[in-house]
C-alpha cells in the first residue's frame, strides 16, 4: 500500500486518526500526519475506511 | 424542462412523529421545492447525491451568491450579519477554518475530556436532587453544551449564569423575534466585545484569547471577525449539542434492547453515538448550496446560479446505504458512513467535541441512573420542527 495525503486539501476533521491511529494523525494544527505511508496489509481495511470518511478527499492509494 | 410556475411542493414538510420524517423525503432522485422566499431549489435526498455535491468543485456555500437558499429569512440575516467561514468559498474558508482547526482536533478533544466529564457528572447530581420528574431538557441537555461553550470561550465563571441565559434566550424557539435579536446583540456586540477587551488585558487558556491574540492583534482578522466567529462557536455547538443529547436519549429510552447494550457495554458507546448521529435526524432543514457552474448530480442537470438544499439527514435514512434505515441498531457495520456532520471541507469543525461530548453523557448517564424513564407516554413528547435544528421542547423523565 502506498499511502497519498494531499495536506492543502486537509480540512482537520480527524477522521482518518479515528479510523486508522496507527496510520495517520494530526499535526499541531489539525492538518494530516502519515505516520506510515506504506502500512501492512492489515491496515488496509482502516485505510480504506479512512479514505471514504475523509471529507475533503485529501487521501488516496497510490501505485505501489 | 422545468416549468417554475408549475405546482412546487413547499419545503420543509411536516414529519410524521418524532423519528418519523414527512414520506415525502424518501431518497430520490434530486427535485425542485419551494421555499419561504419562493425559490424553487434543488432537493438533494440520495447518499451518494448528497455526498457529491457536498464536495462538488464547482458548488458553493457562499450564502451572498445570488440564487443562495437561506434556510429562513431571520437565520438568512443574521449570517450575513456576521459572517463567517461556514458561508465562505476557498481560499476565505480555509484561511479562516485553519485558525480554529487546532482547538477541535482528536488531540486536543482528548484533554477536553476530563472537563466535560466533570460538566456532566455535576449536571446529573443537579437533575437527583430534584424531585422527579424533570424536564431533561431544560436540567441537562441544553445546560450541558451551555457550560462546555463558556469554558471553551473562556468566560469567567461569575458571568457563566448571565451568558447561559442570554444564550438560552438567543437560541429558544420560545423567546420572540425581539426577545432573541435582543438577546444576540446583548451577548455578542455587548459581552463578547467587551470580553475581547478583558482577554487582550488578561488573556487566558481559551480560545477566544488564543484567536484574539494570534489573530486579531497581529491584524489577520477585523474585530468583527472576532465577534462572529464567537458567536458561530456558540451558537453552532449549542443547540446542535443540546438537541442531539434530548434526541439520542429519547431514542435510547424507548429502545430498550438497544439502551441496555449501551448501559452494560462501554465499548458499545462509540458506535451508539454515531447511530443515534445518523437516527435523530437533528439538521432537518439541509445544507444550503449554490451551483457555480452547470452540474449534473444524480442524472439532473443543475443549472449555475440555481440552489440546492442537501438533505444530508434523509441521506442517513437511504436503505441502499442503511439496511432497516428506521432502526436504531448501533450494531450497524458501517455505523460511521452517517452524514450527520455534513461532508466536503465545511464538514462540522466541532464533530470531535460533539462526539465527545455524547460518548460522555451515554457512558455516565445509564450508569448514574439505571432507572431512568420517560415520564409521559412517547405520543405525548413535544417534538418542535420549526427551528433551524430539529429538537425536543421538554423531555419529562423520571427514575
Amino acid at each position: 500500500m502506498k499511502i497519498i495525503a494531499a495536506e492543502d486539501k486537509c480540512v482537520g476533521a480527524g477522521q482518518c486518526v479515528l479510523s486508522a491511529p496507527d496510520v495517520f494523525d494530526q499535526d499541531d494544527d489539525g492538518i494530516v500526519i502519515v505516520l506510515d505511508a506504506d502500512p501492512a496489509e492489515s491496515e488496509r481495511r482502516n485505510v480504506e475506511t479512512a479514505i471514504r470518511l475523509c471529507p475533503s478527499r485529501a487521501l488516496a492509494l497510490g501505485e505501489a | 424542462m422545468d416549468c417554475p410556475f408549475a405546482s412546487v411542493p413547499s419545503f420543509p414538510y411536516p414529519r410524521v412523529g418524532v423519528f418519523e420524517p414527512s414520506p415525502e423525503l424518501a431518497p430520490g432522485p434530486p427535485r425542485r421545492v419551494r421555499i419561504w422566499d419562493d425559490s424553487t431549489p434543488w432537493l438533494i435526498t440520495r447518499y451518494d447525491d448528497v455526498r457529491e455535491v457536498l464536495s462538488h468543485p464547482d458548488v458553493s456555500s457562499d450564502n451572498t451568491a445570488k440564487g443562495y437558499p437561506g434556510a429562513n429569512a431571520a437565520f438568512h440575516e443574521v449570517r450575513l450579519r456576521y459572517p463567517t467561514f461556514v458561508t465562505m468559498d476557498a481560499p476565505e474558508h480555509g484561511r479562516y477554518r485553519r485558525m480554529l482547526l487546532a482547538e477541535f482536533s482528536v488531540k486536543r478533544v482528548g484533554e477536553l475530556r476530563p472537563m466535560i466529564q466533570q460538566v456532566v457528572d455535576e449536571l446529573i447530581d443537579n437533575m437527583i436532587a430534584k424531585p422527579a420528574p424533570v424536564d431533561f431538557v431544560e436540567h441537562f441537555a441544553l445546560a450541558l453544551p451551555s457550560t462546555i461553550i463558556c469554558n471553551l470561550l473562556g468566560v469567567p465563571y461569575e458571568d457563566h449564569e448571565y451568558f447561559q441565559t442570554r444564550t438560552i434566550t438567543m437560541g429558544s424557539y420560545r423567546s420572540t423575534r425581539e426577545q432573541s435579536t435582543a438577546a444576540a446583540r446583548e451577548l455578542i456586540d455587548g459581552y463578547l466585545s467587551d470580553l475581547i477587551d478583558r482577554k487582550i488585558a488578561e488573556p487566558g487558556d481559551d480560545i477566544y484569547s488564543r484567536l484574539i491574540v494570534n489573530h486579531y492583534l497581529t491584524g489577520e482578522i477585523t474585530r468583527h471577525d472576532v465577534k462572529s466567529l464567537a458567536r458561530l462557536l456558540l451558537v453552532a455547538g449549542h443547540d446542535t449539542t443540546a438537541n442531539t443529547t434530548a434526541l439520542g436519549t429519547l431514542a435510547l429510552l424507548v429502545n430498550p434492547d438497544q439502551r441496555e447494550k449501551v448501559a452494560a457495554n462501554p465499548d458499545l458507546v462509540m458506535p451508539a453515538v454515531e447511530e443515534l448521529l445518523r437516527y435523530v435526524g437533528l439538521t432537518h432543514t439541509g445544507l444550503r448550496r449554490t451551483a457555480k457552474a452547470d452540474i449534473e448530480i444524480g442524472g439532473q442537470q443543475i443549472a449555475a446560479g440555481e440552489g440546492m438544499i442537501c438533505l444530508n439527514v434523509a441521506a442517513d435514512l437511504d436503505e441502499s446505504v442503511f439496511g432497516c434505515p428506521a432502526k436504531v441498531n448501533i450494531e450497524r457495520e458501517n455505523v460511521r458512513d452517517h452524514l450527520a456532520f455534513g461532508f466536503g471541507p465545511h464538514q462540522c469543525i466541532g464533530q470531535n467535541l460533539a462526539r465527545a461530548e455524547l460518548q460522555i453523557v451515554w457512558r455516565t448517564l445509564f450508569e448514574r441512573i439505571p432507572g431512568i424513564r420517560l415520564a409521559i407516554p412517547l405520543e405525548e413528547v413535544a417534538f418542535n420542527e420549526n427551528t433551524h435544528n430539529y429538537g425536543l421542547d421538554s423531555l419529562p423523565v423520571t427514575w
